[in-house]
C-alpha cells in the first residue's frame, strides 16, 4: 500500500494534470452509456485529482520543493542545457493547487443538478475537465512555454463553457469577448518568454531567473508579461471582460474561472518574486538622494493598479442591479485588496546592509501573509456568493435584482449561506475575509495610511452592495410569483455548504491556516534562490 | 497534534493589533444572552396576526405585497445621484465593446513601457 503511495507521490505533479485531461477526453464515451455515470465520473475524477493535490501539497509542505522532470532524470542535458519540460512545485503552487481542487470539488458536485436541465452535458462536462486541467497545468509547471500552453488549453474550454448557454445572445458575446481579449493577452505573453528564450536559451523559469541580467529587452519581457496576466487577472482598467465572462457563464463554471483568473495572478507574483526576483532590489532611477529600487517601483505600480481596482470595482458593484454582474464587479474589487497586500509588501523589500541580502520589512511580512491569505479567501467567499446566485437563478430563473423579493421564505439554506458570504465578503468578524482583510489593514497603514483608509471604507461599500442584494432579493413579503419556489436540490446545497464550512472554518481559526499553510507560503513566494535551487 | 490545538487557541498579532474569534464569539454569546434578558423584560401583550401588526401609513391603505417592497434599483438612490458625475465616467469607460477592452490593454501596456522601460 504505501509503495503505490509512494509511487502516486512521486508522480503527482503529471498525474494532477493527466488524470482530468485523460478524464475529459474519457467523458463523451462514458455519457454515451449513462448520463448519472458521466456525473459521477466527472467527480470521481475531481476527487481523484483532489487527493493526488493532498499528497503533493503534504509532502511539499513537509519537505520543501518537488520538481518532476518530463522525460529523464534532471532538467539538464549536459549539465547546462536546460531543455525537458519539468513542474517545479513550492509552497505557493501547493497553495494555489489547494484553491484549485476546493472550487473544482464544489463546482463538480454544484453543476449535477445545476445543469441537469441544459443539454449538451458530454462536452459541458469534457469543457470543466479540461479548464481544469488547464488551471493546475498553470499552477504546477516550471516552464515558461509549457504555462503559455496551459493558459492557452484554459482559455479556450473557459470560452466555451462561458458560451455554454448559445440560446443567450448575451453569453455567446460574452465567451465571444473572452477569447478575444485571452487571446490578445496570451499573444503578448508568448511575445515576452521568445524575448526571454533569445537571450537565455531557456524556456525554464528557474534557469531564466538565475541568468537574468535586468537588461532592457528583461524590462521589455517584464512589462508585456505583467501586462498580459495582469489582464487575465481582471485588473483596472483590463477588467471589463471580467463582469460579462463572470456574469454570463453558468454558476458552477464561474467558480471554476474564479480559480483560473488566480492562476494569471499567481503567474504575476511567480514573475515578480521568482524570476525578476534576483533584481528586485536593483537601484534603477535616483531622485535627489535617494535611490529608487525596482522593488519600490513596482511596488508604486502595483499600489495605483489596487487602488483603480478596489474603487472602480466596489463602485461599479453598488450600481448594478443584475446579481451576477454585481457579484463579478464586487470580485474585481477584491483582486484590488490583493494586489494593495503585494504591492504594500514589494515596496518593503530592501537589501540588508550589513550581509547584503534582500530582507522584507516586518510590516512587509504582514501585507504578503494577508495578500496570500486573501486569494483563497476571495476564491471562497466570491465564489460561494455565486453559487448563491446560481441557485437563485435556478429557482426562479430571474436574476435581476428588481424582480426578486421575499426568498428568504423559501429559500432557507441558500439564504444562510448567502449571509455567510457577505459576511466573508466583506471582512466581517468572524469570518475569513475579516482576518485577511486585517492583515492587510494593518501593514498597508505602516506604508501609507491613506491606502489604508480607502481599503476599508471600500470594504464598507462592499457591504453596501450585498446589504441592497440581501434587502432586494431575500427580504421582504413572499412575492406572489415567487410562492411555489422551492429550496435547490441536495447537491447544490452540498456544493454550497462544503465551500461556507471552509469559510467559517478558516474564520474561525486563523491562526491554524496561516501557521501551517500561509506562512510557509510566504517564505516561499520571497525565497527565489530556494525556487532557483530546485532546479539547479 | 500539541502544535494544532496551540494554533487553534492561539492570539494572532498583527505586528500593532491582535484578533481572537474564540474571545469575540465568546463576547458576542455574553452580548446575546443580556439581550435575551433584556428582552424579557418587553410588553407581553403583543398580538400576533391583529391591528398590532398591521403597518402604519399615515392613515392610507396598504399596497399590495409586490408594491411594497422597495425594488434594488432604488436602493442607495440618493448615493448615486449625488455620485452621477462619476458614474457617468464610469458608464463611458465600461462600453462594452471589445475594441475598447483592447485599447486600454494596450494603453496600461504603453504606460508600463514609458515607467519600466524608460525608466
Amino acid at each position: 500500500m504505501s509503495d503505490i503511495l509512494n509511487t502516486l507521490l512521486y508522480h503527482s505533479p503529471a498525474l494532477i494534470v493527466a488524470v482530468p485531461l485523460l478524464g475529459a477526453f474519457l467523458t463523451p464515451l462514458i455519457g454515451k452509456i449513462n448520463d448519472k455515470l458521466r456525473n459521477i465520473f466527472a467527480i470521481v475524477i475531481v476527487l481523484i485529482t483532489s487527493f493526488l493535490v493532498y499528497l503533493l501539497v503534504s509532502d511539499v509542505f513537509s519537505n520543501g520543493i518537488r520538481t518532476y522532470v518530463f522525460g529523464g532524470s534532471s532538467p539538464l542535458v549536459n549539465n547546462s542545457f536546460a531543455v525537458r519540460i519539468l513542474f517545479e512545485v513550492d509552497g505557493l503552487n501547493a497553495f494555489m493547487a489547494i484553491i484549485a481542487s476546493i472550487l473544482a470539488i464544489a463546482g463538480v458536485i454544484y453543476s449535477w443538478s445545476f445543469m441537469k436541465e441544459n443539454t449538451g452535458l458530454d462536452k459541458y462536462y469534457t469543457l470543466i475537465l479540461l479548464m481544469i486541467a488547464g488551471m493546475f497545468g498553470m499552477i504546477l509547471t516550471g516552464d515558461m512555454f509549457n504555462f503559455f500552453v496551459f493558459l492557452e488549453i484554459t482559455s479556450i474550454a473557459s470560452c466555451a463553457l462561458i458560451a455554454f448557454r448559445t440560446n443567450q445572445g448575451s453569453a455567446v458575446d460574452a465567451g465571444f469577448k473572452y477569447i478575444v481579449i485571452s487571446s490578445i493577452g496570451a499573444l503578448f505573453i508568448l511575445f515576452a518568454i521568445g524575448i526571454l528564450y533569445s537571450q537565455y536559451n531557456a524556456l525554464n523559469m528557474a534557469v531564466i531567473a538565475n541568468s537574468i541580467s535586468y537588461g532592457f529587452l528583461d524590462k521589455i519581457a517584464l512589462v508585456l508579461l505583467i501586462s498580459g496576466l495582469a489582464m487575465k487577472a481582471g485588473i483596472v482598467p483590463m477588467h471589463m471582460w471580467l463582469p460579462d465572462a463572470y456574469g454570463r457563464a453558468p454558476s458552477s463554471v464561474t467558480l471554476i474561472l474564479i480559480g483560473t483568473t488566480q492562476a494569471s495572478l499567481y503567474g504575476v507574483l511567480r514573475v515578480i518574486f521568482s524570476i525578476y526576483g534576483k533584481h528586485l532590489t536593483l537601484p534603477v532611477k535616483t531622485i535627489g538622494d535617494t535611490n529608487l529600487s525596482l522593488s519600490a517601483l513596482i511596488g508604486i505600480i502595483l499600489i495605483s493598479f489596487a487602488l483603480l481596482t478596489i474603487l472602480i470595482g466596489v463602485l461599479m458593484a453598488l450600481k448594478q442591479n443584475d446579481f451576477k454582474k454585481m457579484i463579478a464587479f464586487a470580485a474585481v474589487g477584491e483582486i484590488g485588496y490583493m494586489l494593495l497586500a503585494f504591492g504594500a509588501a514589494i515596496t518593503s523589500i530592501s537589501t540588508d546592509p550589513l550581509t547584503g541580502s534582500t530582507i522584507l520589512a516586518t510590516h512587509g511580512e504582514v501585507a504578503l501573509k494577508g495578500g496570500i491569505f486573501h486569494i483563497i479567501n476571495d476564491a471562497l467567499d466570491v465564489g460561494l456568493l455565486f453559487l448563491v446566485a446560481g441557485a437563485i437563478y435556478y429557482a426562479t430563473k430571474h436574476s435581476s435584482l428588481n424582480k426578486l423579493g421575499g426568498l428568504a421564505r423559501n429559500m432557507k439554506y441558500t439564504t444562510i449561506f448567502f449571509i455567510i458570504g457577505l459576511l466573508a465578503v466583506a471582512g466581517i468578524p468572524p469570518m475569513n475575509g475579516y482576518v485577511s482583510k486585517l492583515l492587510i489593514y494593518q501593514s498597508t497603514f505602516q506604508v501609507n495610511p491613506i491606502l489604508s483608509i480607502i481599503a476599508i471604507l471600500c470594504s464598507i461599500l462592499l457591504l453596501a452592495v450585498f446589504v441592497k442584494v440581501f434587502h432586494s432579493a431575500f427580504l421582504g413579503p413572499k412575492l406572489p410569483k415567487f410562492k411555489d419556489v422551492k429550496e435547490v436540490p441536495k447537491s447544490m446545497i452540498l456544493g454550497m455548504g462544503i465551500i461556507a464550512c471552509i469559510i467559517i472554518f478558516f474564520g474561525l481559526f486563523p491562526n491554524l491556516i496561516l501557521d501551517n499553510i500561509i506562512d510557509p507560503v510566504a517564505r516561499a513566494i520571497f525565497d527565489y534562490s530556494a525556487y532557483i535551487g530546485g532546479v539547479l | 497534534m500539541i502544535l494544532i490545538i496551540d494554533s487553534i487557541l492561539k492570539t494572532l498579532t498583527t505586528g500593532s493589533g491582535f484578533w481572537n474569534p474564540l474571545v469575540w464569539i465568546f463576547t458576542i454569546a455574553i452580548v446575546l444572552l443580556l439581550m435575551y434578558i433584556l428582552r424579557g423584560f418587553g410588553n407581553k401583550g403583543y398580538k400576533e396576526g391583529t391591528e398590532q401588526t398591521k403597518s402604519f401609513l399615515s392613515g392610507n391603505e396598504e399596497y399590495e405585497k409586490e408594491k411594497m417592497h422597495v425594488k434594488a434599483s432604488n436602493v442607495y438612490w440618493g448615493f448615486l445621484e449625488t455620485f452621477r458625475w462619476l458614474y457617468k465616467r464610469f458608464d463611458k469607460m465600461h462600453t462594452g465593446n471589445v475594441s475598447d477592452y483592447v485599447l486600454w490593454f494596450v494603453v496600461i501596456m504603453g504606460i508600463l513601457f514609458l515607467i519600466i522601460g524608460v525608466i
